[in-house]
């Protein structure tokens, strides 16, 4: 399947370490514009570290990571800067600013980069934070609102500059199955509203199989990828065991037939 | 090809219902009309149902949608009936997963008024209650320093010899710096006045009483209440917003006793020994600008030597010591107490330096007067 226009993002021969610590080797795959993309795989296996390469906070031992065919890798830091501008993050704890209210947390990037009058950017602000269910809060502050609203506007945030790319690392980490629910339809209504690539680390089965259409899997012990591919199609139909006990919760009976 | 200019035109058709048309290309760095003038548009139209038409819309942005949301709410307030099929579905749905929960109303806030900061009952309060809390906190050490003493206290030696490492021998070029140049402003302070007598030679002794008494003990406590006041304070406010102190109490560990014990002794063993060193390099450094002068090193340490007496000596320990204490509180309090977030965690650190000097300058004023009056 040969599209003629390069995949969203591609990595290619990706071999991440910790000075002589090998972590993960061999990566080569690509997201596709459009995918919701699961990183997944045991704990320590290298997940967020994976992700922390695709946001350049990490340095590759060896390979490339490119993006809609530019060498992000090799881009020198304002080029890099730039890239990073059609991109939303949310940290694994929101990463919000605490000395920020709401509001001020989503239109600083808007404010940077952006050339809306104030007023604009309020309207803005509040679209935003309406979008992630959290209208009329934008004078409180991160410590004064629950875990389950910090990661919706750490969201709010990510979003702020109508992204290409949304990466979450473990969005529904700590939440409790309703709302990590709801965060995860918000995050399919998004993506299919906006067009935008969306790539997430976690290990929730249930929100993997009801957004995810494409994923890798990363294997601690032998350190690399053993597969690629629809999470529902890895579950039951791929030749690696440890892919399907991984999806199936552990219970290794798992057959090829059982869906 | 069509206007590329935003633009939305209002136009009623029948008795009570209306047409929004959108048009042009709604992205950013395009001027828009702005919701104010639609509102009072709808409002003089008097419409109850009003349709968007967005068939003719160019590109679309957040801009279109903060409109539309606008539109939205005013339609709810004003329960006009709205209807959004005409749009884009992008921006239909975007509008539907914007609108799905209502907007949350922030309770009422009384105004405070800067008069309050001023209200003499309100400071009253404050100050009491700042002081109970410390003199809360000073009882717990207390109780925590008995069952030490009577070997039953959670405190880890190991954790003991760590703080004592990182207070003491890691502060030695800080303070050999400090001292040193004290030293020689002293001497300065004193030769510009005494040489006017033919007085040089008792330099020597201004900067001896000076640093044992005084400078020495003083400049390694601001040192420590900046160095490692702040930092006790960061690490405990870290531990606060990583629940560890909470970890702490349910393993049924007194966190007084656990994580204040260890760093209080800690300094409270390397403050005397850090203030004799600096009284050393403090004299030296006088010496070279009595060099300076005319003062041969024989002499200098001669008329020193006479200077010194065992009770300028312990002047200067027994504030080391009390500093010690206070610095120790002052850190350690306000990073117990901080609040759980980045910016509560450098407030904490704030709060323990300045605490700490204003504890310093108060304890050594109170030092000096009983010395005094008892001629020591």
């Amino acid at each position: 399947m040969n599209s003629a226009a390069p995949a969203h993002i591609e990595i290619r021969d990706l071999t991440m370490a910790y000075g002589s610590r090998v972590i993960q080797q061999d990566l080569s795959f690509d997201i596709q514009r459009g995918d919701i993309f699961v990183i997944m795989g045991g704990s320590g296996c290298g997940k967020s570290t994976l992700l922390k390469h695709l946001l350049g906070l990490i340095e590759p031992s060896v390979g490339d990571i490119l993006y809609s065919g530019t060498s992000f890798t090799h881009a020198q830091s304002t080029q890099r800067d730039a890239m990073r501008q059609t991109w939303g993050i949310t940290y694994q704890s929101g990463g919000l600013f605490s000395a920020m209210s709401l509001s001020q947390n989503v239109s600083l990037p808007l404010q940077l980069y952006t050339n809306h009058t104030p007023a604009e950017v309020a309207d803005i602000v509040a679209y935003k934070l309406a979008l992630v269910g959290l209208a009329g809060y934008q004078e409180y502050y991160p410590s004064e609102i629950s875990g389950g609203m910090r990661k919706r506007a750490a969201l709010a945030r990510a979003i702020a500059l109508d992204p290409e790319i949304l990466f979450f690392d473990e969005p529904s980490a700590g939440l409790d199955p309703i709302s990590s629910r709801l965060l995860d339809d918000l995050i399919a209504q998004l993506q299919e509203s906006l067009g935008a690539t969306v790539v997430m680390v976690t290990h929730e089965l249930p929100s993997i199989f009801a957004i995810a259409n494409n994923s890798v899997y990363l294997d601690a012990k032998t350190q690399t990828m053993i597969a690629t591919g629809d999470p529902k199609e890895l579950r039951d139909h791929n030749d690696q065991p440890v892919v399907r006990q991984f999806l199936n919760r552990g219970s290794s009976t798992a057959s090829k037939e059982q869906v | 090809m069509s206007d590329p200019t935003p633009g939305f035109q209002l136009r009623t058709s029948g008795t009570d219902a209306a047409t929004l048309k959108l048009t042009g290309d709604w992205i950013q760095g395009m001027p828009h009309g702005d919701f104010q003038s639609l509102q009072s548009e709808l409002a003089t139209s008097g419409c109850r149902r009003l349709e968007i038409d967005g068939t003719e819309l160019g590109e679309w942005d957040s801009i279109l949608m903060a409109f539309l949301l606008q539109c939205y709410n005013y339609c709810r307030q004003e329960t006009i009936l709205l209807s959004t099929h005409q749009l884009p579905s992008g921006a239909e749905k975007l509008l539907q997963v914007a609108t799905a929960v209502p907007i949350h109303k922030p309770p009422e806030e009384r105004p405070r008024s800067w008069l309050d900061a001023l209200n003499p009952g309100q400071l009253l309060h404050i100050i009491f209650s700042e002081a109970r809390e410390s003199l809360a906190f000073i009882g717990e050490v207390s109780v925590a320093l008995l069952r030490l003493a009577l070997g039953k206290a959670n405190t880890r030696l190991t954790d003991f010899k760590n703080f004592c490492y990182q207070a003491g021998p890691d502060a030695f070029a800080i303070i050999s710096l400090t001292s040193i140049l004290v030293g020689m402003i002293l001497a300065y302070l004193g030769a510009v006045q005494l040489q006017q007598f033919g007085a040089e030679i008792y330099v020597a002794d201004l900067v001896v009483i000076g640093m044992l008494r005084e400078m020495g003990v003083l400049m390694t406590a601001i040192v420590m209440a900046g160095r490692t006041g702040a930092a006790y304070a960061a690490q405990l406010g870290t531990m606060q917003t990583n629940e560890e102190i909470d970890a702490i109490t349910t393993m049924g560990i007194s966190p007084i006793e656990f994580l204040v014990l260890p760093r209080m002794l800690a300094l409270i063993v390397i403050m005397p020994l850090l203030t004799i060193y600096a009284d050393l390099l403090g004299m030296v450094g006088g010496g070279i600008v009595a060099g300076g002068m005319g003062i041969t090193p024989l002499q200098y340490i001669g008329e020193g030597k006479t200077a010194m007496s065992f009770t300028h000596v312990a002047v200067g320990l027994i504030k080391s010591v009390v500093f010690a204490i206070l610095i120790a509180v002052a850190g350690c309090r306000s990073g117990i107490n901080s609040g759980r977030s980045s910016a509560a965690v450098g407030q904490a650190a704030t709060e323990a330096v300045v605490t700490a000097i204003v504890y310093l300058i108060v304890a050594d004023a109170a030092i000096n007067i009983i010395f005094q009056q008892l001629n020591i």
